[in-house]
């Protein structure tokens, strides 16, 4: 911006002057600093949902170094004499001892045990919730498929890491977890036996695991999940952030805050805030309180075992899955009720998620840099399978909590597990048509609004005695949102064969095209063009007479 | 305004060229409606008015104070209050007074910070919307032809198309040197061997209660009770875990007349039947059991076993019966096992079918 007056500096710009001379003269970063400090950030809430995913990520790291310095990866076997009575003389691992001495002997330790679990639990939602934004509004479209893919991998690490961190105290709880694990590991088919025994160094439960467990927790899925964010991130600083259509804002530009001062000042007082509220959380929440579970012991068991909420899918398709799914060929038993919920369910959403923008994208043969994004709106089908696809995993998640809906809502266990077995597989489809239509609705009601303007609730008594309510037209900045999107119409069924009867090389990879493209863009709603909406204000449209003279004033003055 | 990059907001009119507008001086309308551009800034309260801007900047500056009363709370907290002493919060129960005060101290501590920065980014730093345009992602013909050309010359100049000794020799090296990696993962564990198919329980092994590890008379075991037993002797093993999660039992007396099978009459004593704890399905304690149904459940993924019909699934993911271990009792009238399970406890693995 153009300064009306520059100030003399003052001696601490001087000193941050001749600081930043001092390094920019030893690695010159100044053209690199001021193409970053440079850069617009379109404002949006939802791109605040990746920014928690990515503070909770730090707090963990900060946090998680702090346990580190207590926490003993020992399954040894030691009897508690610390200060939590109720445990005295039991027989327990280093493991679980020393996270209850973090509990009950440290100072904060308690505190910095919770804000690490708490911000776990936030760390994978934040993810899912972002990935949710990211797929309605069409953000992973070329040029961001990859980072796309980057993105799937981390919430799967970060799923991986989650598990791996709270199976590490030892309690009886992570060790029911773990022994679940180790009943899926040995459903692998064939060599379920051998991964198992590799894992666990033999037997279940062994004492190799919990330092082996301690090493992937800590090194190798933090250097994964840190190297694989700094290539996402570095990416959307690349390709800048996409941004929501609106007035001024196109394909080839940012509009938003530039990240000094506003951005930067935004943001980083986000972390803070994350950083508050999930201390604050942790300080009158408490979370995963192991001293009331007890030590791991293979024999008893607490009802109501539920693991952290974004295993709990995993654990509702294990809990629907019938028994009769486990069979025997050739000398090999095949627990396919574990596998299929356990190792292939997980496998099958995983690929259909990496592959969906490339799915989309031959189907619409769309071959545009996309960096405005769509208003789930207006891309129905798309809504629709993810709506579905949230529903499915919603349905997943009540299975894996069918023991407390049972107990809360005093209802029959059976009754609802086989309730849940035929809603797995009749509700999500219905809600794919549901939202459909939902969002076909709500363009038709956009169209409404453009062609006829909004209600004025100004009453009006016509010469000849008829009441209408005068519609307003919408100013041409209102009215772009609802106009300015690209619809993709279905590709048309290619000819079978040529004038000689012969067949086009790949017709039937063709076909199968053009019938997914009818399937994705065969109902759709239209945006109005300029000339539906001259022909409205022309037509009989005598309630909106007052406006109309002016509207078309405006359109033609362009 | 200092480089090139970013332009101040100005009202533009749609820049994208499929979008046509329509022809001054005649009526016909465009085909699309055209990008109107950025509606006109609106001024803050604090941009116009000195006072407001001088409140907003009182706002902020309490907000950090705040923040270090926090901050404050949490050093004093950490010396001054004593770590055993509980208070009873409303709403949320017996808590540690000293870890509430440092989470609530480091928590203001960290969020009015945070409030504090964005209250002052929303009222008194700029707020008009900058537009910055986006440049071609792919990089110009030139550069590509470039890229190309030094990637072929390094091909060329490597000689690996003419060579094809060096390139397959090569391919071999590499193909091979990340075995050894993988190899070295192989003492990871022992190979699984039957360890899975047996358990400490052998014949004459006495049944004892798990925890008191107290034996057990047939006589003492009345109609509907339900023990938790173990194998006598398990807790002085070197690997006590380990066996504890093959040997656990459940030890029921049900009517004799209730009981449905023959072999499992048989194998229990006089209505006494023990079964594996560990259930078929992924491993869990089956640890529920219903006297008047005579249903064991698991409490992990609800399998449910009908006890009176060889424990078999009535209900739930598990595939197979609970095992049955053969008991009797000694001359002293304790219950003893009379062999090992006869199949493999707990979750199935592919080998189990042939052990």
């Amino acid at each position: 911006m153009s300064q009306t007056s520059t100030p003399p500096p003052s001696a601490t710009t001087r000193a941050a002057g001749s600081a930043a001379t001092y390094v920019d003269d030893r690695v010159g970063v100044a053209k690199g600093v001021r193409y970053g400090l440079n850069k617009v950030f379109p404002d949006h809430w939802s791109f605040m949902l990746g920014e928690i995913a990515m503070y909770s990520l730090v707090i963990l790291l900060l946090t998680g170094t702090f346990l580190t310095f207590w926490y003993v990866p020992s399954a040894g076997s030691v009897v508690y004499d610390g200060s939590y009575v109720p445990l005295k003389g039991i027989r327990m691992s280093e493991a679980y001892k020393s996270t209850i001495d973090i509990s009950f002997d440290i100072r904060g330790g308690l505190l910095i045990r919770q804000i690490h679990h708490w911000s776990a639990l936030l760390f994978v939602a934040s993810i899912a919730v972002h990935m949710f934004r990211v797929f309605f509004t069409g953000a992973f479209r070329k040029p961001r498929e990859a980072n796309w893919v980057i993105g799937i991998v981390l919430s799967l690490l970060a799923l991986i890491e989650g598990f791996a961190g709270y199976s590490l105290p030892d309690d009886l709880l992570s060790g029911t977890g773990l022994s679940f694990a180790r009943g899926m590991i040995l459903s692998i088919p064939i060599v379920g036996s051998y991964a198992s025994s590799f894992i666990f160094n033999g037997e279940f439960p062994g004492e190799a695991l919990i330092p082996r467990l301690y090493t992937v927790h800590v090194l190798l899925i933090p250097a994964l999940l840190v190297g694989l964010f700094a290539v996402h991130i570095m990416l959307v600083a690349l390709q800048k952030h996409t941004q929501f259509p609106g007035p001024g804002r196109t394909e080839h530009n940012v509009v938003g805050y530039k990240v000094m001062p506003t951005y930067a000042a935004k943001a980083g007082g986000f972390f803070f805030i994350v950083f508050g509220l999930t201390t604050l959380l942790a300080a009158f929440a408490t979370i995963n309180p192991i001293w009331a579970y007890g030590p791991y012991d293979p024999s008893p068991v607490t009802a109501g075992s539920q693991p952290d909420w974004y295993m709990g899918w995993l654990e509702g398709a294990i809990r629907l899955l019938p028994g009769f799914l486990e069979f025997e060929l050739l000398g090999w038993t095949f627990s396919m009720n574990i596998a299929l919920g356990g190792l292939i369910l997980p496998g099958i959403i995983t690929g259909l998620a990496v592959a969906y923008p490339f799915l989309e994208a031959w189907v619409t043969g769309d071959k545009r840099e996309h960096h405005l994004l769509d208003r789930p709106r207006n891309a129905p089908t798309r809504t629709a399978l993810g709506v579905m696809a949230i529903t499915f995993y919603l349905l997943l998640l009540a299975g894996g909590g069918n023991d407390i809906i049972a107990t809360r809502f005093n209802l029959s266990i059976n009754d609802i597990t086989t309730f849940l077995r035929v809603m797995v597989i009749v509700v999500p489809p219905l809600t794919f048509i549901l939202a459909k239509r939902v969002c076909l609705g709500l363009q038709r009601r956009d169209r409404e609004m453009v062609l006829h303007g909004r209600e004025s609730g100004r009453i009006v008594r016509l010469p000849h005695g008829e009441f209408i309510e005068v519609h307003e037209p919408l100013s041409e900045h209102d009215r772009w949102l609802l106009v300015q999107h690209d619809v993709h119409r279905p590709l048309p069924l290619p000819v079978g064969a040529d004038e000689h009867g012969v067949r086009a090389p790949r017709a039937g990879l063709a076909r199968t095209r053009a019938k997914l493209s009818s399937f994705w863009f065969e109902d759709r709603i239209e945006p109005v063009t300029p000339a539906e909406l001259v022909a409205a204000h022309s037509h009989g449209e005598h309630d909106t007479v007052e406006g109309a003279a002016g509207e078309r004033k405006a359109i033609s003055a362009h | 305004m200092s480089d090139g990059t970013t332009t101040p907001a100005v009202r533009e009119t749609g820049d994208e060229p499929q979008r046509a507008v329509a022809i001054p001086g005649t009526t016909a309308a465009p085909t699309l409606f055209a990008n109107p551009g950025l509606p006109e800034h609106v001024h803050r309260m604090a941009d116009t008015d000195v006072r407001a801007a001088k409140r907003a900047e009182r706002q902020v500056a309490t907000l950090f104070v705040i923040s270090m009363i926090g901050t404050l709370v949490f050093l004093v907290s950490y010396f001054a209050v004593d770590a055993r002493t509980s208070v009873y919060l409303p709403g949320i129960g017996k808590t540690e007074l000293q870890h509430a005060l440092l989470g609530a101290g480091l928590g203001a501590g960290l969020f009015f910070i945070g409030i504090g920065a964005v209250h002052w980014a929303k009222t008194l730093m700029p707020d008009v919307e900058v537009i910055e345009e986006r440049h071609d992602l792919r990089s110009s013909d030139e550069d590509r032809a470039g890229a190309l050309a030094i990637l072929r010359e390094g091909n060329e100049g490597s000689g690996l198309a003419r060579r094809p000794l060096i390139k397959l020799t090569m391919g071999g090296a590499l193909g091979l040197f990340g075995l050894p990696f993988v190899l070295a993962l192989r003492d990871l564990g022992p190979l699984p061997g039957d360890s899975k198919s047996h358990t400490v329980w052998k014949a004459n092994t006495r049944l004892v209660t798990d925890v008191e590890s107290a034996p057990i008379l047939a006589s003492d075991v009345t109609i509907g009770s339900v023990y938790h037993v173990m194998p006598e002797g398990i807790d002085e093993l070197d690997h006590r875990l380990e066996e504890r999660a093959k040997a656990a039992v459940l030890l029921i007396r049900l009517n004799p007349d209730d009981i449905v099978s023959a072999k499992e009459r048989s194998w229990g004593y006089q209505g006494i039947v023990a079964y594996s704890k560990i259930c078929t399905h992924v491993g869990c304690p089956v640890g529920l059991y219903e006297q008047t149904t005579h249903h064991l459940l698991c409490p992990c993924h609800q399998s449910t076993f009908d006890v009176t019909q060889d424990c078999k699934v009535i209900f739930g993911p598990a595939a197979r019966n609970l095992p049955q271990l053969m008991i009797t009792v000694d001359t002293d009238g304790y219950l003893i096992a009379k062999s090992d399970f006869s199949e493999s406890v707990g979750p199935s693995f592919p080998e189990r079918g042939s052990r």
